[in-house]
């Protein structure tokens, strides 16, 4: 008998992604499922996917979906949650999603402690509209509409999120991580179960904030974006673990 | 036992709300309209249900479409400026077909305006109001007991067209005082498959997601949507007709601007003129074919609104501008008087009169 040591997560659809190579969404898709696996909650898992480029990851994971308008996915999961409180929210949201239209939505949902997880894919660009600035974007770095780099004095500073959302006390878990290497997955889908166990656990609301490369719109081939999210990104946004009250 | 109450309009919306069996509010405090959204802050968790101010009203109704997508009876309600903040997410729940009552406590535009009453949210209400085509159905009540009983039959309404229902009510009616009962505030409950409810025992997810990239699939869904308006066209207008059998002059109002409108009516009437009352109850489907039959007998028509005139052009397309259209209107929180109605009544009749 053979031992199967690699599988499609049930809690993903059979079907190839459009994201474009070397893209990372497709890697934390399938963190995000292997928990859903793992903690046995893909029949109680109600995902809410953002306008980005995961606006389609409604087809990808294979539990039920709603798609929210650009950045309410936390307002959309609250009234999911609220109407549910027995099953399982998230939201999967990219950096404009969250940080710029929807930075109301997730601050409040945060500090109301809404018991749901977030998914906060940081790619430091607006991916689906073709590369545009977005709050993460760092400091001199070169987008469709910061064609000369961004300048602090006029198109201000990236975002901290994490940070930002560790201050408020309904946030009981957020960390960052990345997803550049095996290493680097493995403690990324340690701190999305946690996230998850902590919206089980009835604590609050939880955020992992997962740096992630976005080739195409950075204009570098898959290898030369992981290396420049390592240098470039890194410094900006330090990993770690921002706020853990569950030990407290 | 039909044992009437006495409640400010806004009150009755709540209560018979909760009678309709919605459990969920989500909404934000502005004038007129807060009396509503305290009345679900007590009222909801005496009932096992749930109330929560969101941080604004886009966070609301977004968290409306969540909500309703998970299979719930919801509301929220807000005033003007507020409503305007929900036209994007009453998009989304159109396109999502996603049943839930909005109520608009409308007060005096444009801006920040004012806090008295008006009636200027009408095409905002009735054409669309956000992007793309679609429409609430949109309820006008003139009575706090029509704003209980209207209340029950937009939460029927929209579980049955999954169709969201927009209740447009005014300053005057929200806080007016009047006595009223609840025997009629039924929940008619549907089923909701597709509410994403987790997968439980299903074995496909429900997915809802309003993106449709494929041109030729986003005109399926405006075609599928457009049969739906088209069948509530034909099933769910409503309207009130008093005295139009004889009515040479027929005055057209809705809301608090009927109240006073039949009241200069009324006078004319003792006075022995033919005026009538056409008001429309439903102003989106339009009672079109209702005003048409209505108008028949009339040489001239009198729209009144707390507006520069917005439902005007909805009745002169319903009767096909066959008639003379007269118009009075306030705006700003202004009220005209029923005097000012009559003497316009008298106005339009005298010299056809003869008098
Ligand atoms: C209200 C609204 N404004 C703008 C857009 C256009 N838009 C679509 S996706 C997007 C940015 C997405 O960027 P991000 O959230 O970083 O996600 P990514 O695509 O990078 O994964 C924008 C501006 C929209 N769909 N809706
Ligand atoms: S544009 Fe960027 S974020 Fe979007 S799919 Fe392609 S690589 Fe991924």
């Amino acid at each position: 008998m053979s031992n199967k040591v690699f599988a499609r997560p049930r809690a993903l659809t059979d079907v190839a992604t459009h994201y474009c190579p070397g893209c990372q969404h497709g890697i934390v898709h399938r963190l995000v499922a292997e928990v859903i696996d793992e903690l046995d909650i893909q029949r109680k898992t109600i995902g809410v996917v953002p306008v980005g480029c995961s606006v389609l990851a409604d087809q990808y994971f294979n539990v039920d979906c709603q798609q929210a308008a650009h950045g309410r996915a936390p307002a959309v999961a609250t009234g999911i949650k609220r109407v549910h409180p027995d099953k399982v929210v998230f939201t999967y949201q990219g950096d404009g999603d969250i940080a710029a239209i929807g930075t109301a939505e997730i601050v409040h949902a945060a500090a109301r402690g809404e018991k749901i997880t977030t998914i906060f894919v940081n790619n430091a660009i607006y991916g689906m509209t073709g590369g545009q600035m977005a709050p993460t974007t760092l400091a001199n770095q070169i987008t469709a509409t910061t064609p000369k780099g961004r300048q602090e004095d006029s198109a201000g500073s990236p975002i901290q999120l994490s940070e930002m959302l560790a201050t408020l006390r309904g946030a009981k878990y957020i960390e960052r991580v990345s997803v550049n290497s095996p290493a680097q997955m493995a403690k990324a889908k340690a701190a999305i179960k946690k996230a998850f166990e902590t919206q089980l656990s009835g604590a609050g609301f939880a955020m992992v904030e997962v740096l992630a490369t976005c080739p195409t719109n950075w204009g570098k081939t898959p290898v030369e974006a992981t290396r420049w999210l390592n240098e470039n990104m890194l410094p900006q946004f330090p990993l770690g673990v921002y706020k853990n009250a569950n030990e407290v | 036992m039909l044992e009437k109450v006495l409640m400010k309009g806004n009150e009755a919306i709540g209560e018979a709300a909760i009678a309709a069996g919605c459990r969920y509010y989500f909404g934000y405090p502005i004038t007129p309209q807060s009396e509503l959204i305290e009345y679900m802050a007590k009222r909801l968790p005496e009932v096992g249900g749930m109330f929560l101010q969101a941080e604004s009203e886009v966070a609301a109704i977004n968290m409306v479409y969540g909500a309703a997508g998970a299979g719930a009876r919801v509301m929220t309600s807000s005033s003007s400026p507020g409503v305007s903040l929900k036209q994007e997410g009453i998009s989304y729940i159109a396109a999502g077909e996603l049943p839930c009552v909005i109520v608009n406590i409308m007060r005096g535009g444009p801006g920040l305006g004012g806090i008295q009453p008006g009636q200027a949210d009408y095409f905002q209400a009735t054409k669309g109001g956000g992007h793309g085509d679609y429409h609430c159905i949109v309820i006008a009540p003139n009575s706090v007991q029509e704003m209980a009983d209207l209340t029950a039959l937009a939460f029927n309404l929209a579980d049955r067209y999954r169709n969201p229902v927009m209740i447009l009510g005014d300053g005057a009616l929200g806080q007016m005082m009047e006595p009223v009962n609840f025997d009629s505030c039924k929940a008619m409950l549907t089923d909701k498959p597709w509410a994403t409810t987790g997968m439980g025992t299903r074995d496909k997810p429900n997915s809802i997601n309003t993106l449709q990239l494929q041109p030729e699939k986003l005109e399926e869904v405006n075609v599928h949507l457009q049969a739906k308006y088209a069948l509530l066209q034909t099933q769910e207008t409503r309207s009130e007709a008093i005295w139009t059998d004889d009515a040479e002059l027929l005055v057209v109002a809705y809301g608090i601007s009927s109240r006073i409108a039949l009241s200069a009516v009324k006078r004319a009437r003792d006075q022995g003129m033919k005026v009538g009352l056409f008001r429309p109850i439903t102003l989106w489907p339009f009672p079109k074919s209702e005003l048409a039959d209505a108008v028949k007998m009339a040489s001239a028509v009198l729209v009144v609104e707390l507006s520069s005139g917005q439902m005007i052009e909805d009745v002169n397309l319903a009767i096909r501008c066959s008639k003379q259209v007269y118009f009075q209107g306030r705006t700003g929180g202004m009220m005209m008087k029923s005097s000012d109605i009559y003497d316009q009544i008298l106005q339009i009749i005298a010299p056809q009169g003869g008098n």
